[in-house]
């Protein structure tokens, strides 16, 4: 066999050590500052107004709430770790050595994707560990909530990658994370269950991907689900499916990266 | 098998309609230094990039040391090490972690001494644990060239190495692409600054519009196309070249106190000694003679004129 066309996996560990570098060079930027707003939401949502929020299923208003500020913040850091990761070496040009060297495109995607997913993942531990200290916790399906947690994490820094590729500007990096995920999130049942939606509402809500992820990672914790399990993972599987569909598509053609 | 590289029938159209390159051919020759000469937009750095699989070639193939680019990219892409125009580097990384990342980039196993001897040999090593981002203009060029050396490159591409660059460093640059060459590493180098070439180069390739116009040993290029001039310091200023002597192309310069007689080096016509007879017959005495060889950027001047 040639082992020259044997996988670099010491370029996939190169890429990621220098991901991970990046992580804990900006220390305050990517774990400190989720930790700080992750407690400002227990604050405001758990404590002044969860208060007075009677339970939803049957679970504390402040122990409801952190299946979706987790789900929350590996959604956003998922999305800007891997977009960042890839948009700034295209800004600066660095990115001719990425496109130069006898890497594959499956290593450049398992590096960079593997360095977001690890820290938004270290992120979501991190943010669990910050809950205990408000809020009563209990995880009853510890597989599932691991199993939710990497696969969102995956898909979301797929998805983040497809758009650090497609980006041109620093306002199109940001565009996507602010006008469309945000607001998917926040009506996605962080804060509240569906059923708590008037009718129509509830419908227009299921179209939303986000409440799959929420609902899924919620019953993880407490058991209690807006939607099944099953339908839950089988959505994260279609969007994780369609994410590397574009991303294979992206490669094959070259599209903004080696035309 | 002599050539490193062999490109033949490579295009280049942008989505945009733009041709960049037109059919090239080209082979390099194993352990030689190639200077690609052309000016700005002539595609030079398209060319290089197709190479190195930074760009998609329309069509076309490459192959360097036998291995497709395309079907065996990892074979190829391994033996090449690029520094590209632009200063690039990633601003916020260590000068030691820049380095040993394109090693690990390129496959290779770590190895501290060898990424040592880099550093040392361009005069990077006193900056090993400073930020990118802390370095001078010269330093960063520095860096870029050590990047691309990590992996013990066979083949290097050096795009513009010495735009913008200073005496020292040009002269470091320069002694440093003479030992790889010693090491038998071949070396392609764009410019458009002719001095370079005609420094460095054993043979040249000029590019225009996508195409290349010609390839050539650097000697036989100024031999061929090189146009010797001889000027001679008068005794005594003329007012006009001397009638007897009109079939020559003589100038006269403005103080009539030099003539200067350009010719062809590879013209058959008898020029230098008989010009010195009919001087000498016409009653012109001159007391200097001077020769000079037209540099390749006359050369290139020329070549470019020519084109349509």
């Amino acid at each position: 066999m040639n082992l020259r066309a044997a996988p670099n996996f010491r370029a996939v560990w190169a890429i990621y050590r220098v991901e991970m570098a990046r992580a804990f060079r900006t220390v305050l930027q990517s774990i400190i500052s989720p930790v700080i707003s992750t407690s400002l939401y227990f604050v405001v949502f758990g404590s002044a107004i969860g208060s007075r929020i009677n339970e939803i299923d049957g679970i504390a208003y402040g122990a409801f709430i952190v299946p979706g500020l987790m789900m929350l913040s590996l959604l956003t850091q998922s999305i800007s770790n891997a977009s960042f990761a890839i948009y700034f070496p295209k800004f600066v040009g660095s990115i001719y050595e990425l496109l130069s060297a006898p890497v594959s495109y499956l290593e450049i995607i398992i590096a960079y994707v593997g360095g977001a997913a690890t820290k938004s993942i270290m992120l979501g531990l991190i943010i669990l560990a910050t809950a205990a200290l408000f809020v009563p916790l209990r995880i009853e399906h510890p597989f599932w909530m691991i199993a939710f947690l990497v696969l969102t994490a995956v898909t979301f820094s797929l998805f983040g990658f497809i758009i650090g590729i497609w980006a041109k500007t620093f306002e199109q990096l940001q565009l996507v994370p602010l006008l469309i995920v945000t607001p998917l999130t926040f009506l996605g049942g962080s804060f509240y269950s569906i059923h708590m939606l008037p009718g129509i509402w509830k419908t227009v809500t299921l179209f939303n991907p986000v409440v799959y992820l929420i609902s899924g990672f919620r019953w993880s914790f407490y058991g209690k689900a807006d939607v099944s399990v099953g339908v839950s993972l089988g959505m994260t599987l279609v969007f994780l499916a369609i994410c590397i569909a574009i991303v294979a598509w992206i490669f094959k053609t070259g599209y903004r990266l080696r035309n | 098998m002599s050539s490193i590289i062999s490109i033949s029938g490579v295009t280049k159209t942008y989505a945009t309609g733009f041709k960049a390159l037109k059919e090239i051919n080209l082979d390099i020759e194993r352990g030689e230094i190639f200077a690609l000469l052309g000016p700005n937009g002539a595609g030079k750095t398209t060319l290089i990039s197709i190479v190195c699989g930074i760009v998609n070639r329309s069509s076309g193939s490459v192959t360097v040391d036998g291995h497709d680019i395309g079907r065996d990219y990892r074979a190829a892409r391994s033996l090449i090490g690029l520094v590209p125009q632009e200063l690039t580097i990633d601003a916020f990384e260590t000068v030691w972690a820049t380095v040993n990342y394109s090693r690990g980039l390129f496959g290779k196993a770590p190895n501290k001494e060898f990424v040592e001897k880099v550093l040392r040999d361009l005069s990077l090593w006193e900056k090993k644990d400073s930020k990118a981002i802390t370095l001078s203009g010269g330093m960063k060029r520095r860096l870029m060239i050590a990047k691309a050396l990590s992996h013990e490159p066979r083949v290097l591409f050096l795009d513009e190495p010495t735009a913008g660059v200073d005496v020292e460093l040009r002269q470091d640059m320069w002694a440093m692409v003479r030992r790889l060459r010693e090491d038998g590493v071949t070396i392609i180098l764009t410019t458009h600054y002719i001095e370079e070439a005609e420094a460095m180069a054993d043979r040249v390739g000029v590019i225009n519009k996508g195409e290349i116009i010609l390839v050539e040993g650097k000697a036989e290029l100024m031999r061929k196309l090189g146009r010797k001039q001889m000027t001679l310091e008068l005794r005594a200023p003329l007012a006009a070249v001397p009638d007897g002597l009109s079939s020559y192309p003589l100038e006269l310069s403005a103080d009539g106190s030099q003539l200067t007689y350009t010719y062809d080096n590879q013209s058959d016509r008898p020029g230098v000694a008989s010009l010195i007879r009919d001087l000498e017959a016409a009653g012109v005495q001159f007391r200097d003679l001077d020769t000079k060889n037209s540099s390749l950027e006359e050369i290139f001047v020329n070549l470019l004129r020519q084109e349509p």
